[in-house]
C-alpha cells in the first residue's frame, strides 16, 4: 500500500523538484512580471518567460529531444536557422535606410559601435569561455537579438537561453543604460552640434540599396547570406511598392507568428541544470560590457570623425551604432533634446543605427566563417 | 528673423496649438509632432503672430515642409 501511493507520487512532477527549478520559475516570473508591468520587450520576453516555467516542470518532457513540443519549435526552428532569418525579413520590411543612404558617412558609427562585439570577444575569450562561445557572448554587444540567436545556434547552443535573455533585457534597457554614458562622453556643446538637411535619396537609390548590398555583402562575408538575404528581400518588398501585400505579411502576420515560435523555445533551453551555473550567469555582466563598449566606442568614432571633418557630426549619434532600432536612434534624439531642445536628432540617428543592424550581422558573418566548425 | 514654421523633422502632426492669429513668442510650445513612434514637441523659431496654417492635426509632413506663415 505505501510502495503503491509512494509510486503515484513519483508519477507527479512534485517528486523531481530541485531547489533550482524554483529559481528558474522565479526567473521566468520575473521576466513575465518586467514585461507585463515594465513593458520591457514584452513581444519577447513573455513568452521567453513562460518557456522558462514549463521547462522547469518536471516529468513534463517539453524539451525531451525529438518528441517534446518544444524541442521540436527549438530544433526546426531555431537549430534549423528558420525564425532568426524569418524575423529578419520583417526587419528589413520595416526598415527605411533612406536615412543611412542620406548621409552615408554615418555608416562608419554603425560600424564602430561593432568594436563593442570585438573587444567583449577577446575579453571573453581571455576569462576562459572557449573561442566560440567568447564569439556568441561578444554579439551580444550588437544589441541584436535574432543576430545573437543565429551565432549561437551556431556556435554555442548551450549559451543561446542566457545569450538571448541578455540581448533582449539589455535592448529593452537602451534608455537606462546608454544616456549617462552618453552625457559623460560628450560635451553640452558637441550635444548641441546641429546636423545639416541631409540630400534628399530617391526612389531608385532605396530600390537599387537592397540588390546592390545582397551582392555586395554575400559576397564578401558568405556566411553572412541568410540574415542578409532576407533582410534585403524584405526591404525590397518595401521599396518596390508592387507587393504591399507581402510586405505587410512580413511586418506583421509572419513577423507576430515566428515570433512567438522564437520565444517560447528559447526560454525553454533555460533549464535549472543548465542555466544555473556561473560561468552561464556571468555572461550577463559580459553582456552588459559588450552593450557599455558598443556605446562608447560608437561617441569616440563620432568625435575621431569630427576630428577630420569640416562638417561637424552630433558624436550622440555614435551611440546610435548599436542596432536596437529604432531605441538607440530615440535615445540619441532625447538625449540631444536635453542639450537644445530644437535639436531634433531622430532621423539622422536612424542612420548609424540601421547601418548597425547590417554591421552586426556581418560581424556575425566573419565570426561563422573563422570559427564554425 | 524667421516669418515661416516649418517641419524640423519627418513625421505625423498629432497636436496642434496655433491657428490665424495665435500670438507666438521664440521657443514656446506650438506643436506636437510624431516620429519613431515618439512625440517630440515643435517650438515656435520666432515671434509673431501667425498669418495662415497650412497643415493640420494627422498630416504626415517631411522635415523643412511649411507649416504656418508668420506676420
Amino acid at each position: 500500500m505505501i510502495n503503491n501511493l509512494h509510486s503515484l507520487l513519483n508519477t507527479t512532477g512534485f517528486a523531481h523538484l530541485t531547489p533550482g527549478m524554483i529559481v528558474m520559475w522565479c526567473i521566468g516570473l520575473i521576466l513575465i512580471y518586467l514585461a507585463i508591468k515594465k513593458q520591457y520587450e514584452p513581444l519577447l520576453l513573455l513568452p521567453i518567460g513562460f518557456g522558462i516555467l514549463l521547462v522547469n516542470l518536471p516529468l513534463s518532457g517539453l524539451m525531451e529531444p525529438d518528441v517534446g513540443l518544444l524541442w521540436k519549435f527549438y530544433h526546426y526552428g531555431i537549430h534549423w536557422e528558420i525564425i532568426p532569418p524569418l524575423i529578419f525579413l520583417g526587419i528589413g520590411a520595416f526598415t527605411d535606410f533612406g536615412p543611412m543612404l542620406a548621409n552615408p558617412r554615418l555608416i562608419f558609427l554603425g560600424a564602430g559601435a561593432q568594436a563593442g562585439v570585438y573587444l567583449t570577444f577577446f575579453a571573453s575569450h581571455a576569462m576562459g569561455y572557449n573561442i566560440m562561445e567568447a564569439a556568441t557572448i561578444g554579439m551580444i554587444g550588437g544589441a541584436d537579438g535574432p543576430t545573437t540567436i543565429f551565432i549561437a545556434s551556431k556556435l554555442a547552443p548551450q549559451l543561446l537561453g542566457a545569450c538571448a535573455v541578455a540581448a533582449y533585457s539589455y535592448m529593452a534597457m537602451v534608455p537606462i543604460i546608454q544616456p549617462p554614458i552618453m552625457r559623460l562622453m560628450t560635451t553640452k556643446a558637441e550635444r548641441k552640434i546641429r546636423m545639416a538637411k541631409p540630400r534628399p535619396v530617391s526612389k531608385r537609390e532605396k530600390l537599387l540599396f537592397p540588390i546592390v548590398s545582397t551582392f555586395l555583402i554575400i559576397l564578401l562575408i558568405p556566411a553572412s547570406a541568410p540574415l542578409i538575404a532576407m533582410l534585403m528581400l524584405g526591404n525590397l518588398f518595401r521599396e518596390s511598392g508592387v507587393v504591399e501585400r507581402l510586405k505587410g505579411a512580413a511586418q506583421n502576420e509572419l513577423m507576430n507568428i515566428v515570433t512567438i515560435f522564437l520565444g517560447l523555445p528559447i526560454g525553454a533551453t533555460m533549464h535549472a541544470d543548465i542555466f544555473l551555473q556561473p560561468k552561464v550567469l556571468f555572461i550577463f555582466v559580459l553582456g552588459l560590457i559588450a552593450f557599455i563598449l558598443s556605446t562608447v566606442t560608437g561617441l569616440l568614432l563620432a568625435k575621431l570623425m569630427n576630428l577630420f571633418s569640416k562638417e561637424k557630426i552630433n558624436p550622440l549619434l555614435g551611440a546610435a551604432g548599436v542596432s536596437a532600432v529604432p531605441m538607440a536612434a530615440r535615445v540619441v534624439h532625447k538625449v540631444g533634446i536635453e542639450a537644445d531642445k530644437r535639436n531634433y536628432l531622430i532621423m539622422y540617428a536612424m542612420g548609424p543605427n540601421v547601418a548597425g543592424v547590417i554591421g552586426t550581422v556581418i560581424a556575425a558573418g566573419i565570426f561563422i566563417t573563422l570559427l564554425a566548425p | 528673423m524667421a516669418n515661416e514654421v516649418t517641419a524640423p523633422l519627418p513625421g505625423k502632426i498629432i497636436r496642434m496649438d496655433i491657428e490665424t492669429g495665435t500670438t507666438i513668442e521664440q521657443d514656446t510650445e506650438i506643436m506636437v509632432i510624431e516620429a519613431m513612434k515618439m512625440e517630440t514637441i515643435v517650438y515656435a523659431p520666432c515671434d509673431g503672430v501667425i498669418e495662415k496654417v497650412v497643415k493640420k492635426v494627422g498630416d504626415e509632413v517631411e522635415e523643412g515642409d511649411l507649416i504656418a506663415t508668420v506676420a
